[in-house]
């Protein structure tokens, strides 16, 4: 396993984790864009041009990217988040120089003006999609009430009238501002040929003309708030909780982890204990998200509408009872043993690295093995978990129930 | 391309088959026990998925706590389902935690405590999932296309009915224990890192004398195709179709699993091309074979706004009769350079390879390599796949949409 890493004239990063062992390769360009990048006139311009991108280019249609891709044999997919867009695919090792080409090649989209409006019509499809299913619209409205004005409060998907909205001429202008060569980073990990790949990334992006795109992080101040928003059609009633928790460039960002699986993961938390096993709750959760300058504990809960006043007393009382006391020695060491299984698992295959290292490169400009995270992860103490949670109370925090109930109350 | 393949069936029927991957830090294990929902007793469906819930509440010398905190030390990621015909109890960990991990499934299996004080919180928690389907639009799809494609019992969904969890008792939970997990029938697979001579050793320890019994089960087969519509508050209508396929085990299956690529595999297969980007009707549409043991279907979903669902319906259905007129070289050409790759990247996960290697042996009796399966891919072609498709086209669809509104189905769909 060797890390490589180049940088191009025009401020583009090329960077990779060689593993001459694996079978597959896994090639990803990383764009510092998304949801907290946008203005109000262009909401849900960054996910909207994820899809164009695969709508050809000035030498490539539509169908040509796509049945490239295919012939490629490639794995591929791209997302937005609020910070970043990714493309990516997975290929065999042999297919590198192509797959590199032509992902790279999409980043500089052909925004045909007939493309671009069929293709509003799939996303404003994928914003129905999930208004049918309660449970998604809860985080992004939560997300919204809980950053207020602050940019990380933008929705990724926008809504039917912001696409329906947006013009071509906006989205060509986002693309010029925003995916400059300094703005992106290609990663690569598996069995990769370091030098074709800096030679293919340079003669297919080395005369994109530079662009320093800003991003604002302005500081935040997180508010107690408790909202109710009533959606009649849904059976199951949801509630989102955010608090404020390290940001992608604190130092505490592992222990937040730690503390949010002996908290709250999917098993074995002190929340499966407390709402899942008695089968209080349907799903009942707590995860750490960071981002650049600001980070949130994200606690999630899915149960019957008449438990949920219930439900929230627990949670609240779970909370407050671990602000307290504190969490123990062995809850510590159980979930170190979820998390070190968990990093060395996903990092086996070149796609689940692929994530790990662009993610740490395009947050911290940090490159770590899989073994130096579990160093890291391995030398956090009992008083550093129970530090973010002095610093990072749970308790304080904005929480959106969505469901049928219109009548819920604040916890006491 | 792979390692060899290796398996062993044991005196009471119990198989083991296990491929050594030893690039991998990993190893992963897939236990199916032939307690699936076709068991379920006509009044008490859900009972299945109901004793895979209990089962993992206290087993041997542990209690439910102490079961998930050893789980969890030993850093086992694990996974419960239930399906038609079988329970599924798998895992993946670090290769050197595979014994221990496989110690305490064989307390699991064997000696698990069903305590009656987790009897309401487990109703509690089936309740919960089937009211969360409600929220689930193309779930509630999926659950009743099958219900209609498949003859009964093999269409039930695994959630059951309300009314049957609500009256599910101690003793039911019990009884389908006794008769349902045994040897005859379970089927262990394992992949990754690990010796087979241990590993063969310490699961006849384990299991070995774990009695055998019959493994019996109903007659698999399709249902008379119907058409159906479920009235459904939603801004989106979902739309499923289901046809007939050969199954997993009929030699032809790599034919017909060619042409549902060809359909809809990968952003060039044909669904994706029509549907969605040349005329933009919606986000997501596929097709997958499900494959039963005797039987098999292809199944469709696609979900758009109820104002234009009616042209998805007929450019979807479209697309389905006319891949009966065959399939072009360029399109085999693509297809097999997935399938190439998808196999070469099954080697980096042991969790893939240990659920196919048991799913293989419960269809054929033995399991496929990848240089098999390979070889078989190698063999398909353009004209192959057309014999299949003139000899089963596409047709006899059961439809079923779900949304606001009923929509017309075109002349020759039942």
């Amino acid at each position: 396993m060797e890390f490589r890493s180049h940088t191009m004239e025009n401020g583009l990063e090329v960077v990779a984790e060689v593993n001459p062992e694996a079978y597959s390769t896994a090639l990803g360009f990383f764009v510092r864009a998304g949801a907290r990048d946008e203005s109000a006139d262009v909401a849900g311009v960054s996910h909207f041009l994820e899809h164009m991108a695969f709508k050809g280019t000035d030498g490539r249609s539509a169908d040509d990217v796509n049945r490239e891709f295919d012939e490629l044999g490639a794995h591929y997919n791209a997302c937005t988040s609020e910070e970043h867009t990714i493309f990516y695919a997975a290929v065999l090792p042999e297919y590198q120089d192509r797959t590199t080409a032509l992902l790279a090649d999409i980043l500089r989209p052909a925004l045909r003006d007939e493309d671009f409006d069929t293709e509003k019509q799939v996303i404003v499809e994928e914003i129905c999609m999930y208004e049918d299913m309660p449970p998604f619209g809860a985080d992004d409205k939560c997300r919204a009430a809980f950053f207020g004005a602050h940019p990380l409060s933008h929705s990724v998907l926008g809504t039917v009238e912001s696409i329906r909205q947006l013009s071509v001429e906006a989205m060509r202008d986002y693309v010029r501002r925003r995916y400059g060569p300094a703005s992106v980073v290609l990663v690569a990990t598996g069995r990769i040929d370091f030098d074709a790949l800096v030679s293919v990334a340079e003669r297919a992006c080395g005369a994109w003309a530079p662009v320093v795109a800003e991003r604002a992080v302005p500081a935040f101040e997180p508010v107690d708030q408790f909202l109710v928003l009533e959606k009649r059609s849904a059976t199951q009633q949801y509630a989102v909780a955010l608090a404020a928790g390290p940001s992608a460039e604190s130092p505490q960002r592992h222990a937040a982890k730690l503390l949010s699986t002996i908290l709250g993961d999917d098993l074995g938390s002190r929340l499966y204990w407390e709402l899942v096993e008695p089968g209080l709750a349907e799903q009942a959760s707590l995860s750490h998200c960071e981002f650049e300058g600001a980070g949130v504990m994200m606690t999630y809960l899915s149960c019957t509408p008449e438990s949920i006043d219930e439900n929230l007393r627990r949670v609240r009382e779970l909370y407050a009872q671990a602000e307290r006391e504190g969490v123990d020695a062995d809850e510590l060491r159980q979930a170190k043993n979820k998390v070190r299984s968990r990093l060395v698992l996903s990092g086996e295959r070149p796609r689940g690295r692929l994530f790990m290292v662009g993610g740490d490169w395009i947050a911290r400009r940090e490159y770590q093995s899989v073994a130096e995270e579990l160093a890291v992860l391995d030398a956090i103490t009992l008083e550093q978990v129970n530090e973010v949670l002095r610093v990072y109370p749970l308790t304080h925090n904005t929480t959106m129930t969505i469901g049928p109930r219109t009548d819920v109350r604040p916890p006491k | 391309m792979t390692e060899k393949i290796l398996s062993h069936t044991f005196a009471n029927g119990l198989v083991l088959v296990a491929e050594p991957m030893r690039s991998l830090e990993s190893a992963a294990f897939s236990f199916l026990v032939p307690s699936g929902c076709v068991h379920d007793p006509t009044d008490r469906g859900g009972l299945a998925s109901f004793l895979s819930e209990m089962i993992m509440r206290g087993a041997g010398n542990r209690d439910n706590r102490r079961l998930v905190l050893d789980l969890d030390n030993l850093g086992v990621e694990r996974h419960e389902s239930v399906a038609d015909a079988h329970a599924y109890f798998s895992g993946v960990t670090l290769s050197e935690n595979l014994p221990a991990a496989l110690t305490v499934y064989a307390d699991v299996l064997r000696r698990p405590h069903l305590p009656e004080e987790h009897l309401e919180m487990v109703r509690q928690i089936m309740l919960q999932e089937i009211q969360a389907i409600e929220d689930e639009p193309a779930q509630k799809l999926a659950i009743e296309l099958r219900r209609r494609y498949y003859r009964s019992p093999w269409g039930r969904p695994s959630q059951g009915e309300r009314r049957a969890v609500e009256s599910i008792t101690l003793d039911d939970v019990r009884a389908m224990f006794a008769e349902r997990f045994r040897a005859a029938g379970t089927i262990l697979g394992v992949a990754g890192r690990f010796e087979w001579e241990p590993l063969k050793e310490a699961v006849g320890r384990l299991l070995g004398d774990w009695p055998g019994g019959p493994d019996a089960r109903p007659d698999q087969a399709t249902a008379q195709p119907t058409v159906g519509h479920v009235a459904h508050e939603s801004q989106q209508t979902q739309i499923g179709i289901a046809y007939p396929s050969v199954p997993y085990r009929d030699d032809r299956y790599f034919e017909a699993w060619g042409a549902v690529g060809v359909l809809s595999g990968g952003m060039s297969a044909r669904l994706f091309t029509e549907v969605r980007e040349r005329r933009g009707l919606c986000y997501s549409i596929h097709a997958a074979c499900h494959s039963l043991r005797d039987c098999g279907g292809v199944f469709c979903h696609a979900a758009t706004s109820a104002d234009r669902a009616q042209e998805t319906l007929d450019v979807t259905l479209g697309e389905l009769v006319r891949l009966a007129r065959g399939i072009e070289e360029h399109e085999l050409t693509r297809l097999k350079a997935r399938i190439k790759s998808a196999l070469i990247m099954q080697q980096e996960s042991s969790a893939a390879r240990s659920a196919s290697l048991a799913r293989d042996w419960y269809h054929l009796g033995r399991s496929r390599s990848l240089e098999e399966v390979s070889r078989r891919i190698d063999r398909l072609s353009c004209a192959s796949i057309n014999a299949y498709l003139t000899e089963c086209p596409p047709r006899d669809f059961t439809a079923v949409t779900l949304g606001p509104e009923k929509l017309e189905m075109p002349n020759g769909v039942s």
